[in-house]
């Protein structure tokens, strides 16, 4: 089956289990280009599982394994002959807490566009990624010190930079404002929408106001009474939040549990 | 209204007396160092008031010959300089790949039985690995060299020292790599690295100063160790850095003279503890000298 193009990814029937545990079960998502999609849910439904699964992260948690399809420009992501660390050249990843690499700031973009064999001018390089991720200014008089000098907010800016340096298809960003202060986590989101001129975005957040705020579509998960997680409701954000069509998910964003 | 409650200071017996306690074992080691500088210094003064010897001729002169009036240290340092490097060479290359196999890509029950079986190379008696060395490794080291090496030479007793003391630096490396935070592998790996870019361009940097402090008490195992050298590497002080050829180290020769009949004031007697107290000295230059490289190139993830 082919995916069609205004797609930049889409599961079908993505089960993720541990073990004999299915942790996640029967997804179908269809995840539009440049758009910013964030997925929902309460504590332990699934969504972080099921955002490691796209750029295959779980690969790296013994006895996980998924089953279903995932489609990217018609190639399934979970067929034998797809290798994840191309695979993870094309879907990149903004994970919770900041985890810069204990290089300098220069480094730390450079080093990923780097090993993905970039030949071109590494000095633009580095200084178009830090702008694309609004840290240019702050950070240009201190290139080769530490990303450990940085505060919190800005780290995770600089992990948005040294993603976009090697130009991924879509951005996976798993709750990557929880750690940070109000000011920063706004700056985050502004920084999302510039970004999605360029990339597809898909996010996982607690943050209710954060989901109807910054995406454009939203994905409601919820756990069965087996304790796998599977998508409930996918629709326009604003639906998901003025009249979803489910009763659970209307509990869950009006606050009534989660 | 609630209850009537007491907040004053109550003695715990219990508590202060296991803190004395920690407090004593902790002493104990300084007390020792103390004590051991204290005795070195007193004996190797004794050496160094002789009229007979001068600094220039400790640090200067090439042949130990304390009968004679031949005091130069060089003679034995540059054995244990040449052992000492021939095992870090050995040790630390393979030391390091085999912390990087059992951290990085072991699985977990290939580790479960690499790991003891290379722990036990730590449990072997060093009189044994001397053997080893003397009746094993240098017969085979004659067969590639023939008439150009020495029966007792120091590139034998340097290659298998290399051997006892790469277990401690590949257990402690190990470590080193393991104590990496996962989250610095992901972000490795969500770059698109593959398993030898993550572990090499990100672990290990980041684990450098672990790795630091096992290269720096491996120095300190090589160039202390006394049997493997006292067996394989010859006894007789020769001023020489070439491998193929014998020569005595500053334990090896400690361990040899001090088991022979000495009388309490000679110079030879004290001889020992100037050369006791120059091993001192040339371990602590080496620990520097490795701090200072592992301070240069580390990366700091906290």
């Amino acid at each position: 089956m082919q995916n069609s193009p205004s797609y930049a990814i889409e599961s079908n029937d993505l089960s993720i289990h541990y073990g004999a545990f299915t942790a996640v079960k029967g997804v179908n998502l269809k995840i539009e280009r440049l758009k910013i999609t964030a997925i929902i849910g309460p504590s332990g439904c699934g969504k972080s599982t099921l955002l490691r699964s796209f750029n295959r992260m779980n690969d790296f948690v013994p006895g996980c394994h998924a089953t279903g399809e995932l489609l990217m420009q018609g190639q399934n992501l979970y067929s034998k002959d797809i290798d994840p660390v191309e695979v993870r050249r094309k879907i990149g990843m903004v994970f919770q807490k900041p985890n810069p690499f204990p290089k300098s700031i220069y480094e730390n973009i450079a080093w990923g566009a780097r090993i993905n064999g970039f030949k071109g001018n590494m000095d633009e390089l580095v200084e178009q990624s830090l702008r694309s991720a609004a840290l240019w200014d702050e950070v240009k008089d201190k290139l080769q010190e530490s990303a450990y000098a940085l505060s919190g907010g800005q780290q995770q800016r600089l992990c948005i930079a040294r993603t976009i340096a090697i130009q991924p298809e879509i951005i996976l960003m798993d709750e990557p404002a929880s750690a940070l202060d109000p000011i920063s986590t706004l700056r985050i989101e502004e920084l999302m929408q510039e970004l999605k001129k360029n990339y597809t975005i898909l996010i996982v957040t607690h943050n209710m106001q954060q989901a109807a705020r910054a995406s454009d579509y939203t994905a409601m998960m919820m756990i069965d009474d087996q304790r796998a997680g599977g998508v409930i409701e996918f629709d326009d954000t604003k639906n998901i939040f003025t009249r979803p069509k489910d009763k659970r998910t209307e509990d869950y964003v009006t606050g009534r549990f989660g | 209204m609630s209850q009537s409650f007491d907040l004053k200071k109550k003695t715990r017996i219990g508590e202060s007396a296991i803190q004395s306690l920690l407090f004593l074992a902790g002493i104990l080691s300084i007390v020792t160092t103390v004590a051991i500088v204290y005795e070195l210094g007193k004996e190797a003064m004794l050496f160094f008031g002789n009229p007979d010897v001068t600094f220039a001729k400790f640090f200067g002169g090439t042949q130990w010959q304390p009968g004679i009036g031949n005091y130069g240290i060089w003679a034995l340092v540059s054995a244990t300089l040449t052992t000492s490097a021939i095992a870090i060479f050995i040790a630390l290359p393979l030391g390091l790949a085999a912390a990087v196999y059992l951290s990085e890509y072991a699985s977990p029950k290939a580790r479960g039985i690499l790991k003891p079986i290379l722990e036990i190379l730590a449990g072997i008696p060093t009189v044994v690995y001397g053997y080893f060395a003397l009746l094993f490794v240098t017969p085979i080291l004659k067969s590639f060299f023939g008439d150009h090496i020495q029966v007792y030479n120091m590139l034998s007793a340097g290659l298998v020292m290399g051997i006892m003391i790469l277990p401690l630096i590949s257990s402690m490396s190990e470590d080193a790599l393991s104590a990496v935070p996962r989250s610095l592998r992901e972000a490795a790996y969500a770059m698109g690295a593959t398993k030898l870019e993550s572990s090499l361009q990100v672990v290990l940097p980041a684990a450098l100063s672990g790795i630091g402090a096992a290269l720096i008490l491996g120095i300190s195992r090589a160039v202390g160790e006394t049997m493997i050298v006292a067996v394989a590497s010859g006894a007789g002080p020769n001023f020489s850095f070439n491998p193929l050829e014998a020569a005595e180290t500053m334990t090896g020769h400690i361990a040899r003279i001090s088991g022979g009949d000495l009388s309490y004031n000679s110079i030879d007697y004290t001889s020992l503890f100037a050369i006791a107290l120059m091993l001192f000295l040339v371990t602590l230059v080496l620990n520097l000298i490795s701090q200072w490289i592992v301070g240069r190139f580390r990366e700091r993830y906290e």
